[in-house]
């Protein structure tokens, strides 16, 4: 059943909701990006609370017309309106109050939120709202979806995927340095503004996916689940569409091999869970590589205190530094240096020296810039540059190993 | 001109505008008039700048003096509540091309996934336009800018990893990326060490000796007078402008800095 799901193999409606999801998931991921790097996340989360009025007043209106209320089309067209509005009312509100950001999102999520659950339980006593499922926009419902809803949420994503590649030099400039972007002559407003409308755009596709609820998760767990992998934020920008794709593959996919498993969620947990894997997993900013890297970096630091002190002849009394000088074979059972730790130690020392002359010649910046009372000085220098120092030094010399 | 039109005060006020305009067309920024406020305190009142072409001016004053303020409204960066600003005798939206500009280290979050080469690229925006992608001979220039700051070896690490003075150099090689001939710095020296600052000024100098002009706001007094050619004193309102040797005097820096400066102080810079 779960092979079947991920192959496609599940039914017309099945294939239907995961590939719409794997497009949706990708768009999302990608803008998802620069409102992460642009620190205005959350931002999101309001746009999306703010669509369910929209959707409402859209299915009213349509209904009163005469016409087929559940209209994809034209309730999306609602929920932007009412988006465009929430937004519009936290731009006015930051620009021209004392509120912060923060605040201003407070405000516009509940209003716009609780505004659209009363226009919800309106429809529904109104006698026309039971078979218009009004509630799916909430957590996401893909059991009717029908072949046109499937258009529409692919039309959304590709337009918004290829507005993002036009744009993405000028939104990762203003969201690394909006003051230099100013100086530019780029329009920072305009282009916050454009950024928050593909935000709005995605958010819009993906209310029947996963909801407006959810679809905050969609947009920033792809981003900053590609974070741990990069230190570029081209590379940021793709992955952060790749992870997101998947995790709305294979949450779309486990969501149809089971009656009544809901996909939105299912999509969210996907999602966490590559989250988690980044997190733990990922190399330099994950939290096992920092792990160890703390524990090389102790040892380290063990070390070259022992042999600085036995080059000294100075007592050591931390039980970690014997036991790994003991281990390395540069100390003896009885606490005296060997032969090799004697030598060890004494070129510990000379190095100290040698960094001490390196670190005052601004010619040899970038090499000093790696001092960190660790390394051995011949990882940087040249054996040229070792003896020309140690010409300046002037005393005995030593062999280099 | 006719010994009557000299002595006709109508017409020495008519000359003098003429003179006025002739500096404004040539003067790589010029402000007449501007204000800037924040809220309802202006920042920057009523304030005329001319800057020498193809000469060193730093921009100096008090803690909150509007110095910043002044150069991001030349800029376009803040927007000014009165004023004028040209731009080679043009205006701003014109000349943002032949403008470098090289911001406060603190307005930038330095954990933003970026490597020190893609921070110079940023600098060959322009160029590359909306869909063009980074090819090698761009690489290459942001590479020579680095080497020029002398930071090529730093060029595939994040931003994050490097000191403050290191930070500041990257970003100095970004507006060199732009070529521009116009260089404004807001206080490229606050909190960098002494090579930094070796580096950035014999850059800075390097600039002049090719024609380009380079403004910098300063907050070091003690220096002012090896490193500069022109000095603009500010407390809000213009205080003195011109040569160091002339318009960095002991009036001035009374009136710009009051009491803020020691009397020795002043007496100890005026002299140096």
């Amino acid at each position: 059943m779960l092979l079947d799901a991920f192959t496609l193999q599940l039914g017309y409606n099945a294939t239907l909701v995961a590939i719409g999801a794997a497009l949706l998931g990708t768009a999302a991921g990608i803008t998802g990006t620069f409102l992460f790097l642009r620190k205005r996340a959350l931002v999101s989360d309001a746009v999306s609370h703010a669509t369910l009025p929209g959707v409402c007043i859209a299915f009213l209106l349509m209904a009163l017309a005469g016409g087929d209320g559940r209209n994809l089309a034209g309730l999306l067209l609602g929920s932007a309106v009412s988006a465009g509005i929430g937004l519009w009312c936290m731009n006015w509100l930051t620009r021209n109050t004392r509120l912060a950001e923060d605040a201003a999102i407070g405000a516009v999520l509940s209003v716009f939120f609780g505004f659209g659950i009363v226009l919800l339980t309106v429809i529904q006593t109104l006698g026309v709202g039971q078979k218009a499922g009004l509630e799916g926009f909430l957590l996401g419902s893909t059991a009717g979806m029908l072949y046109s809803d499937a258009l529409v949420i692919a039309a959304g994503g590709a337009v918004t995927l290829l507005l993002v590649l036009l744009t993405r030099r000028p939104m990762t400039l203003v969201a690394f340095d909006p003051e230099y972007a100013a100086a530019r002559g780029l329009p920072v407003e305009r282009i916050d503004l454009l950024m928050m409308g593909l935000v709005m755009a995605v958010t819009v596709v993906g209310l029947k996916i996963v909801g407006l609820i959810l679809i905050v998760a969609l947009l920033i767990i792809p981003a900053v689940t590609a974070r741990f992998w990069s230190e570029r934020s081209d590379h940021v920008v793709l992955l952060a569409g790749l992870f997101g794709g998947i995790a709305a593959y294979i949450g779309a996919a486990l969501s149809a091999s089971a009656p009544n498993l809901p996909t939105g969620p299912i999509i969210v947990l996907v999602s966490f869970a590559l989250f988690a894997l980044s997190l733990f997993l990922a190399p330099n900013r994950g939290v096992l590589a920092a792990v160890l890297r703390h524990m090389r970096f102790q040892r380290r630091v063990h070390l070259r205190q022992g042999l600085l002190a036995l080059a000294q002849g100075q007592a050591i009394y931390e039980s970690l530094t014997l036991r790994l000088l003991r281990r390395a074979g540069l100390l003896r059972a009885d606490g005296v240096a060997t032969a090799k730790g004697q030598a060890r130690a004494a070129k510990a020392l000379r190095d100290e020296r040698r960094w001490e002359v390196v670190r005052g010649d601004v010619t040899q910046e970038a090499a000093a810039a790696l001092y960190d009372g660790l390394r051995d000085i011949e990882t940087v220098l040249t054996v040229d540059q070792i003896q020309e120092i140690d010409r300046r030094i002037g005393g005995p010399r030593e062999v280099l190993s | 001109m006719s010994l009557d039109a000299a002595n006709s005060p109508v017409e020495n006020r008519v000359v003098a505008g003429l003179d006025q305009d002739a500096k404004i067309a040539q003067s790589p920024l010029a402000v007449r008039g501007l204000t800037v406020s924040y809220g309802e305190k202006p920042a920057v009142f009523s304030v005329d700048m001319t800057v020498e072409p193809g000469q060193m001016t730093a921009i100096i004053g008090p803690n909150g003096a509007g110095k910043s303020t002044l150069l991001k409204a030349a800029l376009g960066i803040v927007a000014p509540i009165s004023g004028r600003v040209t731009i080679f005798g043009r205006p701003l939206a014109e000349q943002r091309a032949r403008i470098a500009y090289v911001p406060q280290r603190a307005s930038v979050d330095w954990d933003f996934p970026t490597r020190v080469i893609d921070v110079v690229l940023m600098g060959l925006y322009r160029e590359l336009g909306l869909l063009g992608w980074i090819k090698g001979n761009h690489r290459a220039r942001a590479l020579d800018c680095l080497s020029r700051v002398g930071m090529a070896d730093f060029a595939t690490r994040q931003i994050g990893q490097l000191s403050g003075g290191q930070q500041q150099r990257v970003f100095l090689a970004r507006a060199l990326a732009q070529g521009a001939d116009l260089y404004l710095l807001d206080e490229p020296f606050a909190g960098v060490d002494a090579a930094t600052e070796k580096a950035i000024i014999s850059v800075l100098k390097s600039l002049r000796a090719a024609g380009k002009t380079v403004v910098v706001v300063h907050h070091d007094l003690a220096t002012v007078a090896e490193y500069f050619d022109n000095v603009f004193l500010i407390n809000t309102r213009r205080v003195a402008e011109g040569p160091v040797a002339e318009a960095f005097s002991e009036e001035s820096l009374q009136v710009a800095y009051g009491g803020r400066l020691a009397a020795t102080q002043i007496d100890q810079l005026a002299r140096a």
